[in-house]
């Protein structure tokens, strides 16, 4: 096997362009990155003369996907630290930057490190840039502080909605679930419309507007509403978006308490990925040289960046996780194949052409050894018992089997005190799957669960209720039986190896807000209109008039492309099961997804709980 | 599952049911192992030219050096020690040709109207190839910025200098109406920030009574509202705001969320006994009772203990010191503290078992499995054996258990419950096959070779494995009982072994 010329070129050229890897789809969001780092730019330069940049942590990692490091110093930060109580560290520097979310626990933490500093020996310059909004609460704080006063500048950076990949975007506002359908706070919901705004006004107007779900239509109505105050003015970029679909993570409540079975899906559920990276444990990456004992095993846990820069992870990320062995045993025999080559170079030439092709194929050797080993760390979890058990009773209830009794699976699962997330998953996904719990049931999945856990999580199981993932049965039936039928929600021949429907990313289970956005592009909801009946909050379209000259002209077989936008969360074999769907030759549609945030159903669970600092935590 | 074991086979094998399988011969995951080999073929060619690092570095793997993440580190890092100006590799961040041009926007000149001079305009008539195309004209200039020198702004006109983080005067909002038709333009912007202002502002000019009743009619307001005094911790106002609303549970639930934040336990057991009194549902009430009860007793608990522990007289918190305060734990851990220490106290005690569970009507399940796992890690095997102890109306004594016996041979193994304890229970588990894997898993072999002839027979003509059992056979002691009847068995010519 021959590696082609552009292969090499391509990865040289991923070497420099740290993002590449977002202009390859099917709309580049490089040009939204490179808007965010403009935008940065301005504002270091707002604060003439050497800065340092105090960190609220938790925005390194997003920021992480916009800058680098040189950026900031090219624009004299020179130093960076995290936020934290106390005096600030000493830096000889002219300004002093807070980059932060504006949360009121954070103001507290500023004025303490501005009133810690020394007034007569220092005569730095205060800043603050909120991310992504600016807060009147906020502020406030600081004025009753007693430290507002000292700033030079208090600015916002708009960062609503961040490009993660080629294909996808994510605001990672992280309670904007808990926010919508608990607090009926709409505030995430307002920065949704503006970044959609942003995106319009770089990639064009979106002719058609679909979407399931209240907050889907709060969405919508706020963007038609920014627009019409914009009116007068048009926007002239031929649009790259055919359309957009809302959708409610409410309407969906099932998908992210399954188990995802893709291989990114099984990182995230069990490693977590944060940010495009995910710390793994490092047993396994141990670099054993010849002649070398394992004398010195890292500690420290390895931490991988995930996306598609990476051209096997690319490959592999959204197969289910039975389909990854083979696909890595083949990759091994290609690049093994790729090695040997050097046998079989004689000239000078042939030998140059080898070296030169070395870097790529170290990198691919790199890559392989990686994978292997997380894929080995994931087997070992997914050959246990306790995984095949847990996975058995979520394919049980998703089917339908006995949701209307206390299942002896999660009892069990009580009584080893297993972790409360998992029991919370799996007693929700009874309830959405029963479309609620008898009375008797109900009682005693909480008796069990506040006597074993402890009695504050009754305001957890509260925010359940209230959310509607824990809810006792009504007299109307249940409707789950006829969703599920309808929308095909479980295929009983899911193809794990060369999957034919978007069933694979759940070894059976087809996520129903992938299988909306399946049936909206064809044969349209019209078909399905009694189940949108049955599932929470009013559907619609809403068309945006384009100016005249700006309709497309599709060439014949030309795909169109949607904007999927998922309120309130989207899982990674959700996102697999789309791109699945883009890939689908005769299906003539290509989707870009957004969300308010990457979840998962431990993550989302989490995100719901009323977290006391209880002694038994 | 209650189902039987061969309604369950069918099920697995007949029905749609197909969890995640790795049948041992098709095994696509057994393939992880040829890559594995590859993986460590190649890294033995790769050695020879040693670039390891360079590769690392172009790979993606690690957090990139220079990253911002990465650099928050170092910087701090270095400033503390001396000078050092850390040697940042040189990483272009600029990404080169097309985005060069794209770069003469931001997200703000697009929103805040103030474009570059200059520098859009030669953009903008520079551009020929719409796809790069950023200009964004809708988006520059809202109508209303022309006013941008008048004072005296509209309801409408002020919320959205609020929502442009615009400096704003509420004052002149005066009456009532004003006031209220501000707060309903400010909610229907959907902007949360601006709502608050607006709130803020209500708050600080409206009598309580007013702005609640107001507010009733305006859920959004009332929901940012709630989240605002919440994240103040204004309790008190809260507080009145729930009741003047009639939403008496939301406003218990509230009260009740307070306790956490007390730390002292005579001051929480008092805190929740008011509790009590609280407008809760029903439902909810039984579980505050119950929270407060146990936190009485563990308190009662606690300080018997402590005195015993010190006394030095009761032998059990001598030969097992305990590790940590029993207050604030969860009932079932109290139960099973009690029954560590506490068993065979009689009912009337606060501390007794049985009375801890006939107080919070405890099941039976739970209740068994804890007293298990307590008296097995004290290894009062009698205490164990008592538990499963059931007389039949003849009279008959034979082992019970709410429990499978699978999860019994489990808690009893997780306490290191010694062979001969063991045996008895694997014995008792139904499922022959289970029983099997059991008995093989914990060196059980009285079972494996069992002592009633009728069920080693049934064990192995349902298995029919002759190699298993010749592999058993040089496990068990030469010349014994057991090896006897393992050649028995062997030279039984009846057995069809499969193998």
């Amino acid at each position: 096997m021959r590696l082609r010329r552009s292969h090499l070129i391509c990865c040289a050229a991923s070497k420099e362009k740290m993002a590449a890897h977002l202009s390859y789809g099917r709309v580049n969001l490089n040009i939204l990155r490179e808007a965010a780092r403009k935008e940065l730019r301005e504002f270091l330069d707002k604060c003439a003369g050497s800065k340092a940049i105090v960190w609220d942590e938790y925005l390194t990692g997003p920021f992480g996907l916009i800058a680098q490091y040189s950026l900031l110093k090219e624009h004299e930060v020179e130093k960076m630290f995290t936020l934290k109580n106390g005096r600030l560290p000493p830096a000889d520097v002219k300004n002093i930057i807070f980059f932060v979310r504006p949360r009121l626990e954070l103001m507290d933490i500023i004025a303490d490190n501005i009133t810690s500093e020394d007034r007569h020996h220092s005569s730095r310059d205060f800043h603050i840039l909120f991310v992504p909004r600016r807060s009147m609460l906020c502020e406030q704080r600081l004025k009753e502080q007693g430290v507002l006063a000292s700033f030079i500048n208090i600015d916002e950076y708009i960062l609503d909605l961040i490009p993660y990949d080629g294909d996808l975007l994510s605001m990672e506002y992280e309670s904007a679930f808990r926010e919508c359908y608990l607090e009926n706070d709409q505030t995430s919901l307002y920065h949704t419309a503006k970044g959609l705004m942003t995106l319009q006004a770089l990639y064009g107007t979106i002719p058609q507007i679909y979407g399931k779900g209240e907050c889907a239509r709060l969405v919508a109505n706020m963007m038609l509403r920014m627009k019409r105050e914009f009116a007068g003015s048009q926007n002239q970029i031929l649009p790259v978006f055919d359309t957009l679909l809302l959708l409610d993570r409410n309407v969906d409540l099932l998908t992210p308490l399954a188990t995802q079975l893709t291989y990114e899906g099984l990182i995230d559920e069990i490693y977590g990925i944060s940010n495009g990276y995910v710390k793994l444990p490092p047993e396994k990456f141990a670099q054993k040289k010849q002649g070398e004992g394992s004398k010195d095993l890292p500690t420290e846990p390895k931490k991988l960046q995930l996306n598609s820069a990476e051209e096997l992870y690319a490959e592999i990320r959204d197969k289910n996780f039975n389909a990854v062995g083979a696909a890595l045993s083949k990759k091994a025999k290609i690049i093994s194949a790729a090695f040997e080559e050097r046998h079989n170079a004689k000239t000078v030439g042939e030998i140059k052409q080898f070296v030169s092709q070395l870097p790529h194929m170290q990198a691919a050797r790199s890559s392989l050894a990686n994978h292997t080993s997380i894929a080995e760390l994931i087997k070992d979890i997914t050959t246990s018992e306790a995984f095949f058990d847990n996975l058995t009773v979520e394919q049980e209830f998703m089917t339908g089997v006995d949701t209307d009794k206390v299942n002896t699976y999660i009892e069990d699962c009580i009584a080893q005190k297993d972790p409360l997330i998992k029991i919370l998953r799996l007693v929700c996904m009874q309830s959405v799957c029963n479309n609620g719990l008898k009375h008797k049931v109900m009682d005693y999945y909480k008796r069990e669960i506040l006597q074993t856990y402890g009695y504050e999580h009754m305001l957890t199981l509260n925010n359940l209720e209230k959310a509607g993932l824990l809810k006792p049965q009504t007299g109307s039936r249940n409707n789950y039986p006829t969703i599920r039928k309808t929308l095909k929600l479980w295929m009983e021949d899911a193809n794990e190896q060369n999957p034919n429907d978007i069933s694979y990313v759940y070894s059976g289970y087809s996520p129903l807000s992938i299988r909306l956005t399946q049936i909206l592009a064809r044969p349209g909801w019209r078909s399905i209109e009694e189940v949108l009946k049955m599932l929470p909050g009013p559907h619609f379209e809403e068309r945006q008039q384009l100016p005249s000259g700006l309709h497309k002209k599709r060439q014949q077989g030309e795909n169109r492309t949607t904007l999927v936008f998922f309120l309130g969360g989207v899982t990674y074999a959700e996102i697999a099961a789309l791109r699945f769907l883009s890939q689908v030759e005769d299906s003539g549609m290509e989707y870009v997804i957004a969300t308010t945030k990457l979840i998962n159903g431990t993550t989302w669970i989490k995100s719901l709980m009323d977290r006391p600092e209880s002694p038994t935590q | 599952m209650i189902k039987s074991k061969v309604d369950e086979e069918d099920y697995w094998h007949s029905s749609k049911f197909k969890a995640f399988t790795f049948d041992d011969e098709d095994d696509e995951l057994s393939r992880l192992k040829e890559s594995r080999q590859a993986v460590n073929n190649i890294r033995r060619l790769v050695e020879e030219d040693d670039d390891e690092d360079d590769v690392e570095r172009i790979s993606w793997s690690g957090e990139p050096v220079g990253s911002i993440s990465w650099s928050v580190k170092e910087t701090a890092a270095s400033s503390q020690r001396a000078d050092r100006e850390p040697a940042f590799p040189k990483i272009s961040t600029d990404t080169p040709s097309i985005s060069r041009s794209q770069s003469g926007y931001s997200l703000s000149s697009l929103f805040k109207g103030k474009p570059k001079v200059g520098n859009f305009q030669t953009f903008s008539d520079a551009l020929t190839d719409s796809s790069v195309r950023l200009y964004a004209p809708e988006l520059r200039k809202p109508k209303s910025e022309y006013k941008d020198y008048v004072s005296d702004w509209s309801p409408e006109e002020t919320v959205q200098r609020l929502q442009q983080g615009k400096a704003v005067s509420l004052e002149r909002f005066r009456t009532l109406q004003d006031k209220l038709l501000l707060l309903d333009h400010a909610i229907a912007a959907h902007d949360g920030n601006v709502i608050t202002a607006v709130l803020i502002y209500l708050k600080r000019t409206l009598c309580k009574e007013v702005l609640f009743r107001e507010l009733e009619s305006r859920q959004t307001a009332l929901r940012h509202f709630i989240h605002y005094l919440s994240e103040t911790q204004n309790q008190r106002l809260l507080l009145e705001l729930h009741r003047a609303l009639g939403r008496a549970e939301d406003a218990a639930l509230l009260q009740y969320k307070e306790h956490l934040s007390i730390t002292d336990e005579n001051k929480r057991r008092d805190f929740l006994k008011n509790c009590l009194s609280l407008p809760f549902s029903a439902e909810d009430l039984a579980h505050v009772q119950d929270h407060y009860t146990l936190l009485e007793r563990q308190i009662i608990i606690e300080v018997t203990d402590r005195q015993a522990e010190r006394g030095g007289k009761v032998e059990i918190f001598q030969k097992f010191p305990r590790k940590a305060l029993i207050l604030n734990m969860p009932l079932i851990t109290t139960l099973y503290y009690c029954c560590f220490y506490h068993y065979a106290e009689p009912e009337g005690t606060f501390s007794s078992p049985l009375n801890i569970r006939q107080t919070f009507k405890i099941s039976e399940k739970q209740y068994f499995v804890t007293a298990l796992a307590a008296r097995a890690k004290l290894k009062a095997w009698l205490d164990v054996d008592a538990l499963f102890a059931s007389r039949n109306w003849l009279g008959f004594t034979r082992k019970k258990s709410p429990l499978s016996f699978q999860r019994v041979v489990d808690i009893l193994q997780k306490n290191s419950a010694p062979t001969h304890v063991l045996q008895d229970y694997v014995a008792l588990v139904d499922d022959g096959e289970l029983r099997l894997t059991l008995a093989q898993k914990h060196k059980c072999h009285d079972i494996v070779i069992s002592v009633r002839s009728a069920d080693a027979v049934q064990t192995y003509r349902d298995m029919k494995d002759r190699q298993l059992l010749l592999g058993y056979r040089g496990k068990v002691v030469r010349g014994s009982a057991e090896e006897r009847k393992i050649d028995d068995l062997l030279s039984n010519p009846q057995i069809r072994w499969k193998n």
